[in-house]
C-alpha cells in the first residue's frame, strides 16, 4: 500500500468500505425479474390464460388452431428476430412492411416474366434485399441521421417502387401467373425452392397422431392439419441463431455496446459503422424471407403485401424487451412477443370477440410494455429505486 | 540521456485557426512516475491530452516515445505502443456487465464447433474479477451492469482495463472530477497501485488537493503555455496553487469573496 503518501490535510486517507459489502444478493426472482423477456413470458403466459378461458374448447388450441397461430406468429417472428437485433444495435428500420410487398414482386416477376428459375429469383431477391440493407445502413452511419428519417425515406420508395416496377412490367399489382404458368406450379417444381421454403414438415408425426386419435382425421386417416409448416421452423431457427450470436459471441458483444452507447463501442475498438450496416443487411434479409415464404404460401405477389408489418415488427420486439434507446433487449422475447400477436390475432376469431378489439389489445399491450421495460431498467437492471 | 522517459513532448504548439491552443509545451514523463498536469479550465489540458493519445497531430515540436521521434495517425497507434488514455466518460456501457465491458471490443473467444468460436465469458468474468481485485476493487459478480456501480468504481473499471489490455503509460482526463471526497480517495490508491506496478501515470486534473498527495512531479499550464515542470520536493501545495490560478490575478478575484480559500 502506498497510503504514506497522502498525509496532505486536503484528503484523510480514510480506509474505503470494502465494496463488498456493498454488493446486495438480488435473489432469483429479482434476477429473472430483471431478464429482459421477463415482461413478454408473463405478456405469453397471460394471453394463453385468456385465451384458454374465453376460447379453450372452441379448436383454438387443436391441432389445427395451433398452425394457424403458429403460423401468423412465425411470420411476424421471422421481421421481428431481426427488427430486435437492429433495435438493441441502437437503430430502427420503418421500411420493413415496404421491403415485404418489394421483395415479393421482385420473386415473382422475374419467375413468371423473365423466365428465370424460382431458385435464381429467389437468390436474387436475396441479394437485392441485401444491398437496400447497406444502403439503409451506409446512409444512416455516414449521414449520422436518425434511422428513423432514412428508413422512413425507404418505407415510400420501395412501396412506390413495388407499385410503380408491376404495373409497369406486368400491368398489375398482384401478380400470380402468366401466359398459363401459375406461379404456384412454378415453386412447387423448383426442387431447391420448395424443399426451403413451401409445404410443410412433420406431415408423418401429425398423421401417426391422427391414426392414434389425438388430433382430427379426415376421412382419408390422414391429419386434418398437414403440418407445421416450414416458416415455422425458419422462425425457430432464426430466433435460436440470432438469441445465440446476441448471447455468445463477439458479434452479440459488439451489438449490445453498440447500442447502448456507440461513442463508447467506438473508443475500445469496436467497429461500429460494419456493425450497424450488417444490422441493416440481417433485417432486410429477414424482410426478404418473410416475402419469399409469404409467396411461396401465396402463390402469388401483391404491391400492397406487409402493410404495417415493420410496426409490428417493433411492436414484438419492444414486448420482447428490447429498450427504444438501445443497447438492450432479448430476441428470444421478441419472437415471444411475435407470439403473442399470432395467438391474439387468430384467437379473437375463435371468440365471440368483435375482430376489430384486436388492434385495441395491440396498442393497450404496447403501452404496458414500454411502460414495464422502462421500469425495469430503472427498478432492477440499474437498481435504482 | 541520464533520464529515463516514456512519453515526451518537445516544444509542443497546437493551432486551431487563429486559436493559439498549446504553445512550446514541454512535458516529460518520467518511467514509473506520477506526473500532474495542472491547469484551470481552457489551459490546452484536453488539447494536451489529444495530442498525447494520437488525435491531433502537433502542428510544431516534436513528440517522443521511448526516445524515439514518433508521428501517430490515429489514437489505435498510441494504444499500440502502450499509451492508454481515460477520457471522463469513460467509454463504458452502462446496460452492459463487468465483464462484457471489461473486454468490449476485445473478447477473449474460445472454439465451439469447427470453425464456430463463442465469446469465452467464463474466462472474461475470471479475468476482470481479478484485474479489479489486482486494482483493489471486489466485484463479486462479473455479470452485474455496470450502471450499479458508483462513479469511482466504474473510474476504477476503466483504468483497470487499460492496464490489463497493455498500457504503459496511463493518461487519465480528469479521473476525479466527478465524484465525492471518499471515491476519489479510491481513484488516487489505484493511481498509487499504479505506480506500483511500474506505470507511469500522467494524471490531469484542476484539483490540487487531489494531485499534490500522489505526484510525484508537476506541470502546470496556464493559458498554452507551461508554467514549469517541478519535483514535489521543490514546491508546496500552495505554491501550486498559486500557480495554477494565475496568482495575483487569483488573490484579487478572492479579495471580491471574502473569506475564501481554496
Amino acid at each position: 500500500m502506498a497510503d504514506p503518501d497522502m498525509p496532505s490535510p486536503g484528503i484523510r486517507a480514510e480506509p474505503a468500505p470494502p465494496s463488498d459489502e456493498r454488493v446486495r444478493d438480488i435473489g432469483a426472482l429479482r434476477r429473472f425479474l430483471s431478464r429482459p423477456e421477463f415482461g413478454s413470458i408473463s405478456g405469453a403466459v397471460l394471453v394463453f390464460v385468456l385465451f384458454g378461458l374465453v376460447a379453450g374448447d372452441s379448436g383454438m388450441f387443436s391441432a389445427e388452431g395451433i398452425v394457424n397461430w403458429a403460423t401468423v406468429a412465425a411470420f411476424l417472428g421471422i421481421i421481428a428476430v431481426g427488427a430486435a437485433l437492429l433495435m438493441i444495435g441502437g437503430e430502427f428500420d420503418l421500411s420493413i412492411g415496404s421491403m415485404i410487398g418489394f421483395a415479393g414482386m421482385m420473386l415473382a416477376i422475374p419467375a413468371l416474366y423473365w423466365g428465370w428459375p424460382m431458385w435464381v429469383a429467389a437468390l436474387f431477391t436475396f441479394a437485392l434485399c441485401a444491398v437496400l440493407g447497406t444502403l439503409n445502413g451506409y446512409l444512416v452511419v455516414r449521414t449520422g441521421l436518425p434511422s428513423f428519417i432514412v428508413t422512413l425515406a425507404f418505407y415510400f420508395i420501395l412501396r412506390g417502387l413495388s407499385l410503380a416496377l408491376s404495373t409497369m412490367l406486368t400491368g398489375k399489382t398482384i401478380v400470380s401467373n402468366n401466359e398459363g404458368i401459375a406461379l404456384r406450379d412454378l415453386a412447387t417444381s423448383d426442387y431447391l425452392f420448395s424443399t426451403l421454403f413451401s409445404g410443410h414438415v412433420l406431415t408423418g408425426l401429425f398423421n401417426a397422431m391422427a391414426r392414434w386419435g389425438w388430433i382430427a382425421a379426415r376421412d382419408g386417416g390422414s391429419a386434418l392439419a398437414i403440418g407445421m409448416p416450414k416458416v415455422v421452423v425458419w422462425w425457430l431457427v432464426l430466433t435460436a441463431i440470432g438469441g445465440f450470436v446476441l448471447a455468445r459471441t463477439r458479434r452479440g458483444n459488439w451489438i449490445l455496446a453498440v447500442g447502448g452507447d456507440a461513442n463508447a463501442a467506438k473508443n475500445t475498438g469496436v467497429p461500429v459503422a460494419r456493425v450497424k450496416v450488417s444490422l441493416f443487411v440481417v433485417t432486410a434479409l429477414c424482410a426478404a424471407l418473410f416475402a419469399v415464404l409469404q409467396v411461396a404460401d401465396a402463390g402469388s405477389a401483391a404491391a400492397d403485401r406487409g402493410l404495417q408489418k415493420e410496426f409490428e415488427a417493433i411492436i414484438a420486439a419492444v414486448i420482447g424487451g428490447c429498450l427504444l434507446s438501445g443497447g438492450y433487449g432479448s430476441i428470444v422475447g421478441a419472437s415471444i412477443g411475435a407470439l403473442i400477436f399470432g395467438v391474439v390475432q387468430i384467437g379473437i376469431g375463435y371468440t365471440s370477440i368483435d375482430n376489430n378489439w384486436y388492434r385495441v389489445f395491440l396498442g393497450g399491450m404496447l403501452l404496458a410494455a414500454v411502460l414495464f421495460n422502462t421500469y425495469i431498467r430503472t427498478r432492477v437492471a440499474l437498481g435504482r429505486r | 540521456m541520464s533520464v529515463d522517459y516514456i512519453v515526451q513532448l518537445e516544444d509542443i504548439s497546437k493551432f486551431f485557426g487563429s486559436v493559439i491552443a498549446l504553445n512550446g509545451v514541454t512535458l516529460r514523463l518520467r518511467r514509473g512516475e506520477v506526473h500532474c498536469l495542472l491547469g484551470d479550465n481552457g489551459a490546452g489540458k484536453s488539447t494536451l491530452i489529444k495530442t498525447l493519445a494520437g488525435v491531433h497531430p502537433p502542428d510544431k515540436g516534436e513528440y517522443l516515445v521511448d526516445g524515439r521521434r514518433i508521428h501517430f495517425k490515429s489514437p489505435r497507434d498510441a494504444l499500440d505502443l502502450g499509451i492508454a488514455t481515460v477520457y471522463q466518460d469513460l467509454a463504458l456501457v452502462p446496460l452492459m456487465s463487468v465483464a462484457r465491458n471489461f473486454f468490449m471490443g476485445r473478447e477473449p473467444r474460445r472454439k465451439l464447433i469447427g470453425p464456430f468460436q463463442v465469446m469465452d465469458h467464463e474466462l472474461a468474468g475470471r479475468t476482470a474479477i481479478a484485474k479489479l481485485a489486482e486494482m483493489g476493487i471486489k466485484v463479486r459478480d462479473a455479470s452485474q451492469v455496470v450502471g450499479t456501480m458508483s462513479g469511482g468504481e466504474r473510474q476504477c473499471l476503466a483504468i483497470a482495463r487499460a492496464i490489463h489490455f497493455g498500457a504503459r503509460a496511463l493518461i487519465l482526463d480528469e479521473p476525479t472530477a466527478a465524484l465525492g471526497v471518499r471515491q476519489s480517495v479510491n481513484v488516487l490508491k489505484l493511481i498509487n497501485r499504479a505506480r506500483e506496478k511500474g506505470i507511469s501515470v500522467l494524471f490531469i486534473t484542476h484539483n490540487v488537493n487531489h494531485a499534490y498527495p500522489v505526484g510525484d512531479t508537476f506541470t502546470l499550464l496556464n493559458r498554452g503555455k507551461s508554467l514549469g515542470t517541478f519535483a514535489k520536493g521543490d514546491v508546496t501545495k500552495d505554491e501550486v496553487l498559486d500557480m495554477m490560478a494565475g496568482g495575483a490575478e487569483m488573490q484579487a478575484l478572492m479579495a471580491d469573496v471574502a473569506g475564501m480559500t481554496i
